[in-house]
């Protein structure tokens, strides 16, 4: 049986991993490799390496940040943030990464998405959707949630993978960093909408958030970053507790 | 030394990368007269099937006459269902024939029979070893693998491994020196480096 998969995100700044909350005020968390590692031990399935900056200087940190994850991690893993146009994909997937993971990029430009697929195959091509309630929809915020792209995140899900998207990694903005919970209903309404694996990413605090987003939220993966970075929860005892409640985990 | 064919269906670099972390010394064929002096052939690939029509009659008969020589051949995703006759996703592009079958779509099952899965099958799924087989070795079944594909081989008698994903199929085959695994060894942790160090192993032998 499919295990539902628990990717740790790397939100990486100038070679180091940050968090923040609701997408702003950033703390320090540590070297990117060395979290990478400890990950990898603890039995992750997969990680995300989101540059959160992305400046032309900081693009070459990147590559050398993901180049040192690849080299002894043999795990899927995505690049994502600032990649615009298909010499960034090609550089991220140059570097070792196996998907790239398109956001405001593909909203300006969804051809984008397409000529990635067909050049490195759909499996390559993460989607990512930042979303924010909207009445009783839910709209699409591009620029790091900073502007409305003006579409609705399950009409947006299926035109992704309509173009070559192997995978919607969706974002509740009004979750992030918050530790209440996934959004439930956004994640259950966009998986349902698509048949292409769905990530469920923001708002993830305790281990039961977890098992509420893989059986109400239908969600096919789950990403966090804080829980994991503070050794709040161990990935272990998180797969351990999604065993124990029936969940198909790799462990 | 390996030779790693490659006829651009993705990106190799995991690849690469994986063989380079267990000691292997990979080339690149630029011609199939390359393959002449390969100890051993890994024919990976991700994507359409019929991107192995990049693969042609040279290609073919290089590749058939060094199996042929007793050299270890191991293809990977896409590369395990191009060991096969052919396949429904490129029914004009004829496989490499060394494996009877046919490769097909995931039918993604149903609500009555176990309930429905997602087709693409992405993600980490287990093996079920059905019979010993060198590529297989020190792996026990039940180990989890990463697969991303939506195609998949028919379960027959070269398989070793069979996993389910709304029905099942061949995950691991073998028969004789000629191997193949629909998921991905290089993104499947220790399990994975495991499998390609089986087949290393077996490329260090004489024939």
């Amino acid at each position: 049986m499919l295990s539902k998969r628990i990717i740790a995100c790397l939100d990486v700044r100038n070679g180091h991993v940050v968090k923040g909350v609701n997408f702003e005020g950033l703390r320090s968390a540590g070297d990117p490799a060395e979290l990478a590692r400890r990950y990898n031990t603890e039995g992750i399935d997969e990680l995300v390496i989101l540059d959160i900056t992305a400046t032309l200087e900081q693009r070459r940190a990147l590559a050398e940040t993901i180049h040192a994850v690849a080299r002894e991690l043999f795990i899927p893993l995505a690049v994502g943030g600032g990649i615009r146009t298909e010499a960034d994909a090609a550089a991220a997937v140059e570097a070792g990464a196996d998907k790239v993971s398109l956001n405001t990029a593909a909203l300006s430009d969804p051809a984008l998405i397409t000529t990635l697929a067909e050049r490195y195959g759909s499996q390559a091509v993460v989607v990512a959707i930042d979303a924010k309630r909207a009445g009783e929809g839910f709209a699409v915020y591009a620029r790091s949630g900073q502007s409305a792209a003006g579409r609705d995140a399950v009409e947006w899900a299926r035109e992704a993978e309509a173009r070559g998207a192997g995978e919607i990694l969706l974002t509740s903005i009004d979750r992030d960093g918050t530790k209440v919970g996934f959004d439930c209903p956004l994640t259950a309404a966009v998986s349902a909408a698509v048949s292409i694996p769905v990530i469920a990413s923001g708002g993830a605090g305790s281990l039961d958030h977890f098992v509420e987003v893989f059986t109400a939220g239908r969600a096919d993966a789950a990403l966090a970053a804080s829980i994991f970075h503070y050794a709040e929860t161990s990935v272990r005892s998180l797969k351990e507790h999604l065993q124990g409640r029936g969940i198909p985990v790799r462990l | 030394m390996i030779a790693l064919i490659d006829y651009k269906a993705g990106n190799l670099t995991s690849v690469r990368k994986a063989f380079a972390a267990i000691g292997a010394e990979l080339y690149d064929p630029g011609a199939p007269g390359d393959l002449d002096i390969a100890d051993a052939i890994v024919v990976p690939g991700v994507g359409h099937f019929g991107a192995t029509s990049a693969l042609d009659r040279g290609w073919v008969e290089a590749i058939r006459g060094r199996v042929a020589a007793g050299r270890p051949l191991l293809g990977i995703c896409l590369g395990l269902q191009w060991l096969f006759a052919g396949s429904d996703e490129a029914p004009d592009c004829p496989g490499l024939g060394l494996l009877p079958g046919s490769c097909y779509r995931l039918s993604g099952g149903s609500a009555e029979n176990g309930g429905a899965v997602k087709v693409p099958h992405v993600g980490w799924n287990n093996i079920r070893i059905q019979r010993d087989a060198p590529i297989v070795a020190g792996i026990p079944s039940g180990a989890q693998v990463y697969f991303t594909h939506s195609y998949v081989a028919p379960v027959t008698l070269d398989t070793v491994a069979v996993t389910e994903h709304g029905e099942p199929f061949a995950s691991v085959v073998q028969r004789g020196h000629v191997a193949g695994v629909q998921f991905h060894p290089e993104k499947s942790g220790e399990v994975g480096l495991t499998i390609l160090r089986n087949f290393v192993r077996a490329s260090r032998e004489p024939c």
